[in-house]
């Protein structure tokens, strides 16, 4: 449904005249801290998401990702800082905020007991709508995301993937210009998961503006058209994903060697193809790799020259633990979760 | 105020849809009460006097009265679930008026009381109890259970929202509301317990809501106890109502 349809309708349903986003960047932040007791879960974050374009907000467990998403949801109050969406102060506004957004998380937030229709129907309500417009409103939705063999089935039922599926659709009933997901492929097996990436880059095509936090790198990358590395509940680093990945530098090469022994030669052999100094860890010679084409057949003619057994060589693409050991000098460090998942 | 209306019912309306879909939570509505009828009028009855009725008679609107109150018992759990399923946090992200949430919920209550509390009523019309006053009586009694109900459906929203588990959401209500019904009048008469309890039980919300039922329908003296249990209800929805929404609105998926 198109905006102008939005208003349309709940003009039609005698609500409220629904405010439309102002113009300027769809979330602005800036120093942001929000604690829990003494862990300070988000430590002055500032961020700024232009309309139409898919932020991520990369970073491990327990970085501050979800709670920089609850304060710009509502959900939660900063202690410090300000932030604005769809140009709407996240304290002084939030009634007309929560018309301009819509949240799918990793929760799935879907009620068990009703079936995929009566979800949506529900949401749409809320939303405003009258119960007619609601369901067809939620058809169409079921439909588009092939849940509709399942609509009249209670969610407890659905697949994981399913579940997942329908949660993102109830962040999408009253089409929301602004769309907040929180881990959304977390815990999907890789099929469910390049679905809801399909998905979510047909949304943006639509000019929708996502903020998206993920733990994959593979999946910001994919996705965003910037990346927010955060850690500690500080944006640690802000960029296109080639820049970060400039700044984590190439493909890592991991050379499996038949005698430990070697390993002192091996890395004098394989020095020039890097520009940091290799490591042997676990019997494997590693080094990032300044070009990934042609690396492992210079890395075997070398070895096999100097006459040094290999077992297993592979090149191995950066992760997340990569990006923070580049740019932290520390790997991600997974937080105790209970105390972080707030 | 009117989008507040609107968002309640349809909040209700989700609680009550999913009723019929958990059988287990049918039960504790109507079998588990019938069992404490049957336990108290064959087990305890015949050894408390209850002079000027008869045990089933004076039982019936006590264990009623009980029963209501605990009728909220499903708002704790079902908000304590919603919260951890992160439901709370979606529905916290809508437009749609905060109260609803709660409001919707204590308003779903209401007819799954109704529902019980006729149980408990068969069941009773069926092992010999009888009314002694007339229609209007009987359904002023019966609107004034549900007030009661509905109040107490705050208290268990309360509940609900500031314990860490559905299971702790019921054992907190359980803790804090069984002992209030027996020491009341609802099962013997306060006459018969020591000065303290006495005391005690003579203030007690329960006490006057039980014996304004007895008054409405059994004619029994009415005495302060109808006006009692109305400001006892107000006041208790009056507390525990706005405490339970600003306590929602900063609620946090645990």
């Amino acid at each position: 449904m198109t905006r102008a349809g939005q208003i349309r309708d709940a003009a039609e349903t005698g609500g409220a005249e629904p405010e439309v986003p102002r113009d300027g960047p769809a979330i602005t932040a800036g120093g942001l801290v929000k604690c829990f007791g003494d862990v300070r879960a988000i430590d002055g974050v500032d961020l700024e998401v232009e309309t139409g374009t898919i932020l991520g907000l990369l970073g491990p467990n327990g970085a501050g990702k979800t709670t920089v998403v609850r304060v710009l949801t509502t959900l939660l109050k900063p202690d410090s800082g300000a932030a604005t969406v769809a140009g709407f102060d996240v304290l002084s506004e939030g009634a007309a905020l929560r018309e301009q957004i819509g949240l799918a998380g990793q929760y799935a937030a879907v009620d068990e007991n009703l079936t995929g229709l009566e979800n949506l129907t529900m949401v749409g309500r809320l939303y405003g709508m009258t119960r007619s417009r609601a369901k067809m409103r939620a058809w169409e939705l079921l439909a588009r995301f092939d849940l509709a063999d399942a609509a009249k089935r209670p969610a407890r039922t659905y697949s994981g993937g399913m579940r997942r599926r329908l949660d993102l659709t109830a962040a999408l009933v009253a089409d929301p210009p602004m769309l907040f997901l929180d881990e959304p492929t977390t815990g999907l097996d890789p099929r469910s998961r390049i679905a809801l990436w399909e998905t979510i880059e047909s949304l943006v095509a639509d000019g929708t503006t996502v903020l998206l936090t993920t733990q994959y790198l593979d999946e910001a990358d994919r996705l965003a058209d910037r990346i927010a590395v955060i850690d500690h509940g500080k944006v640690i680093a802000d960029g296109t994903p080639d820049e970060l990945k400039d700044r984590v530098g190439g493909e890592k090469l991991e050379v499996r060697l038949s005698e430990p022994g070697d390993a002192d030669r091996a890395i004098e052999l394989l020095v020039s193809m890097t520009d940091e100094q290799p490591v042997f860890e676990d019997g494997s010679v590693k080094l990032t790799v300044r070009r990934r084409k042609g690396a492992i057949v210079e890395a075997v003619q070398r070895l096999n020259q100097a006459g040094i057994g290999i077992d297993d060589l592979g090149l191995r693409r950066p992760t997340l633990d990569d990006v923070f050991l580049a740019l932290t000098g520390h790997a991600a460090e997974v937080e105790d979760a209970g105390q972080v998942e707030v | 105020m009117r989008k507040l209306f609107a968002d309640t019912m349809v909040i209700a309306e989700r609680n009550l849809i999913r009723l019929p879909r958990s059988p287990d939570l049918l039960i504790a509505f109507t079998v588990q009460p019938i069992m404490f009828v049957l336990l108290f009028a064959y087990v305890f009855g015949g050894a408390i006097s209850t002079p000027g009725y008869s045990y089933i008679d004076f039982l019936i609107p006590g264990i009623i009265v009980q029963n209501i109150a605990f009728g909220g018992f499903v708002t704790a759990v079902g908000l304590n679930e919603d919260l951890s399923k992160g439901l709370i946090d979606r529905f916290r992200s809508l437009p749609m008026a905060r109260p609803a949430v709660l409001a919707g919920r204590t308003s779903a209550d209401i007819v799954t009381n109704l529902l019980s509390a006729l149980v408990l009523l068969v069941t009773g019309l069926i092992i010999g109890f009888r009314f002694d006053a007339g229609p209007l009586d009987i359904l002023a009694g019966m609107a004034l259970l549900l007030f009661f109900g509905y109040a107490f459906s705050w208290v268990f929203a309360l509940f609900g929202l500031v314990v860490s588990s559905p299971e702790a959401a019921s054992s907190v209500g359980f803790i804090v509301v069984f002992p209030l019904t027996f020491i009341s009048s609802a099962f013997v008469p306060v006459e018969s317990m020591p000065d303290g309890l006495r005391w005690f039980a003579e203030i007690n919300p329960f006490t006057f809501m039980v014996d304004a039922m007895r008054a409405l329908w059994l004619g029994a003296p009415a005495g302060n106890s109808i006006w009692g249990a109305f400001v006892w209800t107000v006041a208790i929805l009056a507390v525990f109502a706005p405490v339970s929404v600003s306590r929602y609105r900063r609620a946090a998926v645990n």
